[in-house]
């Protein structure tokens, strides 16, 4: 979904979202642009609906939304939030911006 | 449930709030039926008070009892934990989320790894409620701790907005809601969430008092509906929480005509009728220490068990097996009544718990027994964990209890030389129905054991002082002799009932003396009369001998007389002489 589909990437990126809620939209291009300004061609970014697939919600402990979760690089991170706040993110991320 | 109890209760509506029953003793009792229906309601208390437990029974109870299934949303323990949490209440969580009857959902929020970046929401949250309950058909969730979220996420602001849609939606969605709350210092809950929750709350408190703990209950509020509002006593034990709704409200149950007999044939007949105690009363031994108010008690449970009665006797000062041996010396054979299931023993030191934890506690056990008779001994003990008051009014409410369900009674009570007045030191003498002391006599070197009946409401009784004797085949009541210097007790007594046999003894034997003496005064003077009877028949004689002889003589004079003078005829005829007159004179 708008990531490019490489396979050893550095960074794996999953965005759990709440279908179109404001928040979420706001997520997804907040942290689309981010990605590409300062990790374009370094990630992998899947992007879930959470309501389309309640189990994973337990799986995943998943209780704010949206939510990205940060597998690898170690170690994993969660960041909560429409990701507007760029240093947040940066710093979830683990990129000294 | 409105049909029933429609002539008891006000008529209930349509309009009337539903409710959901918690499956909880006494619980249900104090909320006139459970909690608020497809509403939110909130329990707080501290740490340890049993929030977490009341869900999890409300949740489990649904599943098994009311056929309601349900979500447990743990924020603390993950589900295992919480499964073996509760499995030594015989609550078998994993067999009931296999079988669908209920779900638990371990929420877990670690603020270490989380970054907030923004605005969100707590949508994750909905949906994994929703799924639950779906998955399920659930129609009851507990939220355990919900506040936890306070730990994880910092954003208040929007948390506290998304508690509160979320209160909301759950009412929308018609699921009965427990939601714990850990206690906060001047408020409910730490977080506030009694704002949220205005339909019910709960709250679980553990008070320690004189290093005695006590979990109280009240019911802060329920919207829409009566309910208790005291602070209820609650005891967590093997079977779960039980409530004790305490305080009837009215003085109104059946009275029962029946007697019951105690055990003491003596005491029996101290007694109108000669056939005891009524059934159903409340009975107070009370006197100072090694008196035998134990040995009584026991001969009144030995009774009941003979007359094929249950009998609950709950020991604060022996063990079992000490009153078992001790009874067995004065001939009760209490062993045979237990192996026969007719009589059971509780014993336990009253500082083992609350005063109000006793009280739930033997609730309890009634309520599995079903006895007809019970025994307290002795409820001095219990003062040393409340008051006097407390103790008193804890008595009053197990009385009450006891009476509505036609249990007799039997208190055993310790009273202190020192004490002037008959008055116990529970001051319960005015709340029972028949009340015996037995009380030390001090006489002639030696310690006697002096029984009264104080009262006996509802039946003529003996005003007089028995002794009170404990022997080898049981006890026995022995009527006290009156001395000139008191009563007389014990050897006086013994002595007394000598003298008596002597006294008798020796009467009979005078008796005998005297009618020897009679008899033989008799025959002395029957002899005496027959003698003075002859003499007077040789009397009477003699004056008749003598009397014929004069007669005769005189008959012999006249003719003696006769003769002469014609014998002088013949010889004045013959010779002119009149010698014949001369001679006669």
């Amino acid at each position: 979904m708008g990531a490019p589909a490489h396979s050893a990437h550095e960074y794996v990126l999953k965005l759990y979202v709440s279908g179109a809620s404001p928040n979420s939209l706001r997520a997804i291009d907040n942290l689309q642009h981010i990605l590409e300004t300062h990790l374009a061609g370094r990630y992998h970014l899947t992007i879930i609906d959470v309501r389309q697939d309640a189990a994973v919600a337990e799986q995943q402990q998943i209780i704010a939304l949206p939510m990205l979760i940060k597998d690898s690089p170690l170690p994993a991170r969660r960041l909560i939030g429409d990701m507007s706040d760029l240093r947040k993110v940066l710093n979830g991320l683990g990129i000294n911006g | 449930m409105a049909k029933s109890k429609r002539s008891l209760q006000p008529v209930l509506t349509d309009k009337q709030l539903k409710k959901s029953p918690t499956g909880i003793t006494g619980l249900d009792e104090i909320t006139h039926g459970g909690l608020p229906q497809g509403r939110p309601t909130l329990i707080c208390g501290g740490p340890g008070s049993g929030k977490t437990l009341l869900g999890i029974e409300f949740i489990v109870n649904g599943a098994l009892k009311f056929k309601e299934p349900g979500v447990i949303v743990a924020f603390e323990e993950k589900s295992d934990e919480l499964a073996t949490n509760v499995a030594s209440l015989g609550f078998d969580l994993s067999k009931l989320q296999r079988d669908k009857k209920i779900k638990i959902d371990y929420v877990h929020v670690d603020k270490t790894e989380i970054e907030e970046t923004g605005e969100y929401d707590l949508s994750g949250l909905f949906i994994r409620l929703e799924h639950a309950i779906t998955s399920i058909g659930a129609k009851r969730v507990v939220l355990d701790t919900i506040e936890n979220l306070f730990g994880g996420l910092s954003n208040d602001g929007i948390l506290r907005s998304e508690i509160r849609r979320l209160f909301q939606w759950l009412k929308d969605k018609g699921v009965t809601t427990i939601i714990t709350g850990e206690r906060g210092i001047n408020t409910l809950t730490r977080q506030g969430l009694e704002e949220y929750v205005s339909d019910c709350v709960i709250l679980l408190e553990h008070r320690v008092r004189n290093q005695v703990s006590t979990r109280l209950l009240r019911v802060v509020k329920y919207r829409g509906t009566v309910h208790g509002t005291n602070e209820y006593p609650f005891l967590i034990d093997e079977d779960g929480i039980s409530v004790l709704p305490i305080t009837s409200l009215e003085l109104k149950y059946p009275v029962s005509r029946d007697k019951i007999a105690s055990g003491i044939p003596s005491l029996d007949q101290m007694l109108d009728e000669g056939r005891g105690f009524f059934r159903g009363s409340s009975i107070l031994i009370s006197g100072t220490a090694g008196t035998g108010k134990t040995s009584i008690a026991a001969s009144f449970a030995n009774a009941a068990c003979l007359r094929k009665e249950r009998c609950l006797f709950f020991a604060f000062e022996e063990s079992p097996q000490q009153i078992v041996r001790n009874m067995r010396s004065i001939g009760m054979n209490l062993e045979a009544h237990v192996e026969n299931g007719l009589l059971q023993f509780h014993s336990s030191r009253p500082t083992v718990h609350g005063l109000e934890m006793h009280l739930v506690e033997i609730h309890k056990k009634i309520q599995q027994f079903n006895p007809r008779v019970i025994i307290l001994d002795p409820i001095t003990n219990l003062v040393t964990i409340g008051t006097v008051s407390e103790v008193k009014a804890m008595l009053i409410r197990l009385i009450d209890f006891l009476q509505r369900k036609q249990i007799t009674v039997l208190f055993t009570a310790l009273t202190l030389n020192s004490s002037v007045t008959e008055q116990t030191d529970e001051g319960v003498s005015s709340l029972v129905d028949s009340w015996i002391t037995v009380r030390d006599l001090e006489s002639n070197g030696e310690r006697n054991r002096g029984l009264y009946i104080m009262k006996s409401r509802g039946m003529k009784h003996s005003n007089q002082v028995r002794e009170f004797i404990i022997t080898r085949k049981g006890l026995e009541l022995v009527d006290v002799y009156l001395g000139p210097n008191g009563i007389l007790i014990g050897s006086a007594r013994e002595a007394q009932q000598l003298e008596e046999v002597t006294g008798q003894a020796l009467k009979s034997h005078g008796h005998t003396r005297r009618d020897r003496e009679i008899q033989r005064k008799k025959t002395v003077l029957e002899a005496k009369i027959a003698s003075l009877q002859e003499e007077f028949e040789s009397l009477k004689d003699e004056l008749y001998r003598t009397q014929q002889e004069e007669q005769l003589r005189q008959e012999i004079l006249e003719k003696n007389r006769m003769e002469l003078v014609k014998k002088r005829y013949l010889n004045e005829n013959a010779s002119k002489s009149g010698k014949g007159n001369g001679k006669s004179k």
